[in-house]
């Protein structure tokens, strides 16, 4: 995603950021409308400070109440009409944005959605809420200010110094002498601000990072007894993020009070140089009214250039993140032609199949197995060897890199992904729950379940009665702003939650570990059952879990060293019969805790 | 008041008002503030006195400009428009070095504000005992030491000083106009009324509207957070259309929200510059009038034009400045609520450090519940002697993490008494009870930051070659060695970049280098493989046998290598003993036995 050098250049900008205006061709009227209410606001802008202007000369040259009451009209009817045609362009300018905000959000989240494992192992969470968080802002921010006050600034700009140059080319000069300055001062200082301002952020990202870990880790720093030290490292950080602030603040008040400065000593040697002319007659009185309103009134402007600058590099960087995001096609999508219904019995068969990580470092290495409909498969190994990589592939959350996968006879790539997913029943390693309540938790994949449903698969999985005697049953909320759930709790809620879909195939990849052994042993029997029907898949690290399955296959480093029953693998010397023994010794009363003996399956 | 209509969704989880605004002045929270401003006597000044003359000068700027336009047109005077000039060349300086000092040294105080607050806040956060932390949620308690804190930093920087130049400009404008001509002034003001009532009404309905934009937009930030957290379960149950659908309309809620904000932001422009341009006729027309009739100069009426121009910005401030106010009120309730939260747990006057522990634990009729109403530990009876290892065995709610927490003191018994050494643990300090007591619980939590530092965590002091020979004894020296950086590899958040069986390997190596004479294992190797778990079998066992330790396991083989098996069941000790003894005597023991067992089945397979 990072290929900075390529991409740098005012060329690329500026693609970025013709790509950025194509989230506005929808609103093209509104558009329209924006810069309509914008034409209309600048110039009322202007006209004020020319009535006050005449005002001021009338009463000097021609001293009659009538047009001054005609002046005075005017200046009424300008304010309403600005006031109006400003409504409209912050309106419908706010509105665009907020609009164009929504587009890319709902853009996003599809891309998010839609993407496959190997996007999400790389790229943190925090990183994707960045990009749709405080990126969508700077898009937002450039749409609905940005782009309108360039435009604002330049008209104004250049009506200011047609109208002050028509009239007094010198006392224009003296004005506007000031101008560059100022555009010139904002625009350094927002350059040398960003960096600072980013390593703000940096800081109190940094800051939260620390209080977060010290807060949700609070019993090993009790435990540890290591308060004082944690403080300090707090402390210390904040100190950091202080001193950076501080230096953020005080550039940013100097050039606030520089630049106020600059504008007052335009002001003063243009009613110096002004006043000396009015003196002699040069110009009026009223000219110079006029004069001093119109530095006061385009200063504004001005000093949001610096600004504009900012926002606009902001933006670029941003819609270049978004961009990112939105031009990656999802790694793993259904083909042109799949054929929905091909899932009818369950029978899986590996062929040949290899997968790499990213940088090529082999996971698996020419897996084949097969399993027929109703067959339960174990695959037991060490910690690293494959097994789960191995099962995440039938479901597609990760493609093959080589070889095929068949479910039914049928390649899985030409099965739509919802009809696959939709048959297969997998009950993840680690169980993410949603902060809702259990009831939704259980029905995620089967929004329409009947209650009574729920209630069966949570029976199923042992939690029924757990559920019902929680003061708001089924209704009770799960996770952070609920109650907590213990490791082996949440395990069973994601069986239930899996029972619930009827899946042909159901694949435990280390399900049951955190369940007690008794209560183990029940939700074991209740598959048992079921399994008669599905094809199963178990990942477990225990023989005891395993032995019983129609086929055992043994994984060393991503390859299939050894598979069969468990009465044949022990007869063959090699890795099974080795856990095994190393297991069962255990077992025998030698002082090793190696063994598990905490076995997932009662053999009786 | 008026705290109720705001933003909606805004529910007490943790008994603690959450509301948004606050009255606006609660005398307890500003005279709880006033030591963090005292360090800062001199700077406060500072900008204060910035304060002071900046806006003195900048109501001064109008009337100047005016005079040297009557100066330089009634009396065609060069000298006295030198003069008039270099006092306005004076009047910007100062009020240009003022602005400057006021911004600059106001942000500093504020911020070294931040830091005192948040910094005494996290001190007392780490004080508060684990009962504290079972009720609240990690989020809520980031919220107060990052946003409350900085909404009180945001109201010294603006609020504060910022009101007080408002009301001084008001003033100080009005005084000046009187003082020029106070006809023109009755004129001209007499929009003011309309402007402050249209700032209060439309604040008023504004503040609404912004505060249903917040929480719209919390609630989008968090459903897709969530949504990305837990995408692969989404993907797993084809989630994604209909979670497509609900993101939709929370992103459409938000949507509306921010247009009708936008609607009434946007309507106050149009409201502004008519009573401005109305106001500014007035002048025009009125003083028109005056200046015709001689009685007032030209000057004078460009001045008013300028008043008029600049009067509405500080009463919309004011306005803008009750809110924040009302805000930064209601998150000071929140902070000092929370520091006088007192912790629980705490070293008693008498309290003295335990040295060189030998390890004797006993527990006399100890209870304990987390909540006054539930018991979870009734009456346990326990004498553990130096060097003991005991292991708990029990059903997941029996009792055995509660028991082993009451060792380490994260909670204090309910009813009974623990000693160690014959000391009651309620006068050992704090602090060398944790020094000598090791823990390594179920769930490992590691730091971010190296790995070298996560083994020292309990013992900051520990040379290198300690901590490698803690990584050895945790079997996991081999697996950091092949890390691309080592020892120096950074640990992601929350271990993210390991295994969890490597952050239980490495959570155990920081036990090691704490070297206590206390041991509590909290399954601590549930996550670890079994041939691992084999090569750290006779390190760990030598670690148990030097000092008291207490195991919490379900694998049998850790189990029958104790000293002594504590049965829980249903918060009581039903059977204490060896495996053989408890094989004859507990029925639980043998049920539980019997369960985790290979039996006859497989015996027949050798």
């Amino acid at each position: 995603m990072k290929q900075k050098d390529s991409r740098s250049g005012l060329k690329y900008n500026l693609i970025i950021f013709l790509r950025l205006q194509k989230f506005l061709l929808p609103y093209k009227l509104d558009m329209i409308l924006v810069y309509g209410f914008l034409g209309v606001s600048s110039v009322f802008v202007l006209v004020i400070p020319a009535l006050l202007g005449k005002a001021v000369d009338i009463i000097q040259t021609q001293p009659n109440l009538e047009s001054i009451t005609l002046v005075a009209l005017g200046i009424i009817g300008s304010g309403i009409l600005r006031g109006m045609a400003s409504y409209g362009q912050a309106y419908y300018s706010q509105a665009v944005s907020q609009k164009i905000a929504f587009d890319i959000r709902n853009l996003l989240y599809d891309r998010f959605q839609r993407q496959s494992f190997s996007f999400f192992d790389k790229t943190p969470t925090a990183e994707l809420m960045s990009r749709a968080t405080a990126d969508v802002e700077a898009i937002r921010m450039l749409i609905s200010f940005a782009i309108l006050r360039m435009v604002q600034v330049a008209v104004l700009l250049l009506m200011v110094t047609g109208i002050l140059f028509s009239k007094n080319w010198q006392l224009a000069l003296v004005t506007l002498a000031v101008l560059p300055f100022i555009g010139f001062r904002t625009t350094k200082t927002s350059r040398r601000l960003r960096p600072i301002w980013l390593s703000v952020q940096e800081g109190i990202a940094a800051l939260s990072t620390i209080l977060q870990e010290n807060l949700s880790g609070m019993k090993v720093v009790k435990a540890f007894g290591r308060e004082t030290e944690q403080t300090e490292k707090f402390n210390q950080q904040a100190m950091e993020v202080y001193s950076r602030n501080v230096a953020a603040n005080g550039e940013q008040a100097a050039n606030t009070a520089l630049m106020t400065f600059a504008v007052y000593i335009a002001a003063g040697i243009q009613l110096l140089y002004g006043g000396s002319l009015v003196i002699e007659g040069t110009i009026s009185a009223g000219d110079l009214t006029s004069f001093i309103f119109y530095l006061l009134t385009i200063t504004v402007y001005v000093r949001m250039i610096g600004w504009l600058g900012n926002v606009l590099s902001r933006a670029v960087a941003a819609g270049e993140r978004i961009f990112d995001i939105l031009d990656l096609e999802p790694e793993i999508r259904n083909l042109h032609t799949t054929y929905p219904n091909v899932i009818k019995s369950g029978k899986i068969e590996y062929d040949d199949v290899s997968f790499n990580y990213e940088n090529g470092t082999p996971v698996l290495e020419k897996i084949s197995f097969s399993a027929e409909p109703g067959e339960t498969i174990a695959i037991v190994g060490a910690t690293g060897s494959g097994k789960s990589t191995l099962i995440n592939l039938l479901s597609r959350f990760y493609e093959p890199t080589n070889g095929e996968i068949r479910i039914d006879g049928t390649d899985i790539k030409k099965v739509p992904l919802e009809s696959l997913r939709g048959n297969i029943g997998f009950v993840q390693q680690e169980i993410f729950l949603f902060s809702t309540t259990i009831k939704e938790n259980i029905a995620y994949g089967k929004s329409d379940a009947s209650m009574e449903s729920i209630r069966e698969a949570a029976k199923f999985a042992q939690m029924d009665k757990f559920i019902s005697s929680l003061p708001n049953g089924y209704d009770s909320i799960v996770g952070e702003r609920g109650i907590n759930l213990s490791g082996g709790q949440r395990q069973r809620l994601a069986i239930a939650r899996t029972i619930l879909l009827d899946p042909k195939i159901v694949i435990l990849d280390d399900s049951l570990s955190s369940v007690d052994t008794e209560t183990e042993a029940l939700i074991q029997n209740n598959l048992k059952q079921m399994i008669e029907q599905t094809t199963t898949i178990i990942v477990a690290q225990r023989i005891a879990s395993i032995y019983k399955a129609d086929k055992i296959l043994v994984l060393d480093s991503g390859k299939i060293i050894q598979q069969g029953t468990h009465a044949n693998l022990i007869k063959q010397d090699g890795a099974y019969k080795n856990l095994y023994q190393l297991q069962l010794t255990n077992q025998n009363g030698n002082l090793s805790t190696a063994a598990d003996s905490n076995i997932s399956e009662p053999l009786r | 008041m008026m705290m109720s209509r705001g933003g909606g969704g805004h529910q007490n989880y943790d008994g603690w008002d959450n509301s948004e605004l606050g009255s606006v002045y609660n005398h307890k929270i500003f005279v709880r503030l006033i030591p963090y401003i005292k360090p800062h006597k001199i700077q406060t000044s500072l900008a204060f006195l910035g304060m002071l003359s900046g806006t003195l000068t900048n109501i001064a700027i109008p009337p100047l400009i005016g005079f040297i336009i009557d100066a330089a047109i009634a009396s065609s005077s060069v000298a006295d428009l030198w003069f008039l000039s270099i006092l306005f060349f004076g009047c910007v300086t100062i009020n240009s070095v003022g602005t400057y000092l006021q911004s600059y040294y106001i942000a500093k105080v504020a911020h070294s504000m931040l830091v005192s607050i948040r910094t005494d806040l996290f001190r007392h956060l780490q004080k508060l005992s684990l009962k504290f932390y079972d009720r609240q949620q990690v989020g809520r308690l980031m919220s107060r030491v990052v946003s409350d804190v900085e909404q009180i930093q945001q109201v010294m920087t603006g609020g504060i000083i910022g009101s007080a130049a408002d009301i001084l400009s008001l003033v100080g404008i009005i005084l000046v106009m009187f003082s020029m001509d106070w006809k023109l002034s009755i004129v001209s003001l007499s929009v003011v009324p309309a402007l402050i009532i249209l700032a209060f009404f439309w604040q008023k309905r504004a503040r609404v509207a912004f505060l249903a934009v917040r929480s719209a937009i919390s609630v989008v930030n968090g459903t897709l957070q969530e949504n990305v957290s837990g995408v692969r379960v989404v993907q797993n149950m084809n989630r994604e259309p209909e979670n497509m659908k609900i993101f939709e309309s929370i992103n459409g809620s938000h949507l509306d929200a921010n247009l009708k904000a936008s609607r009434l932001s946007a309507g106050m422009f149009p409201s502004v510059e008519i009573i401005v341009g109305l106001s500014t006729a007035l002048v025009v027309s009125f003083g028109g009038w005056l200046v015709i009739e001689g009685t007032m100069g030209v000057g004078t009426l460009v001045a008013f034009g300028l008043f008029v121009q600049r009067f509405f910005d500080p009463i919309r401030n004011l306005t803008m400045q009750y809110t924040e106010l009302q805000r930064a009120m209601a998150s000071g309730v929140r902070i000092f609520d929370l520091f006088d939260t007192q912790p629980s747990i705490f070293d008693s006057q008498t309290a003295r450090p335990i040295n060189n522990m030998r390890g004797q634990v006993s527990f006399n009729n100890v209870s304990f519940g987390y909540t006054q109403e539930t018991t979870v530990l009734d009456k346990i009876n326990i004498d553990v002697s130096p060097g003991e290892t005991i292991a708990l065995v029990g059903q997941t709610g029996a009792g055995k993490t509660t028991f082993v927490s009451l060792i380490a003191r994260f909670y204090d018994v309910t009813e009974g008494q623990i000693t160690i050494d014959g000391v009651d643990i309620r006068e050992i300090t704090m602090g060398s009870l944790a020094a000598q007591t090791g823990i390594v619980l179920q769930e490992p939590f590691l730091f971010t930051g190296s790995v070298e530092d996560n083994i020292k965590f309990g013992n900051p002091s520990a040379t290198k070659d300690e901590v490698v020979l803690a990584a050895r004894t945790a079997g996991i020296h081999e697996l950091i060695s092949q890390m691309p950086q080592g020892y120096q590899t950074l640990i992601q958040e929350r271990g993210s970049n390991l295994s969890m069986g490597h952050q239980q390997l490495i959570s155990i190596a920081r036990a090691v280098v704490a070297n206590p004479r206390l041991l509590i294992l909290d399954e601590a190797t549930a996550n670890i493989d079994t041939q691992t778990e084999r090569v750290i079998q006779s390190s760990l066992k030598k670690l148990l046998s030097t000092r008291t330790s207490f195991v919490i396991a379900h694998r049998l083989s850790t189990i029958r290598d104790a000293d002594r098996i504590a049965v829980f069941e249903d918060g009581k000790i039903s059977g204490l003993g060896t495996h053989t003894e408890l094989l004859e005597a507990s029925k639980k023991y043998r049920d539980l036995h019997s369960m985790s067992y290979l039996s006859d089945e497989s015996a027949t397979l050798t």
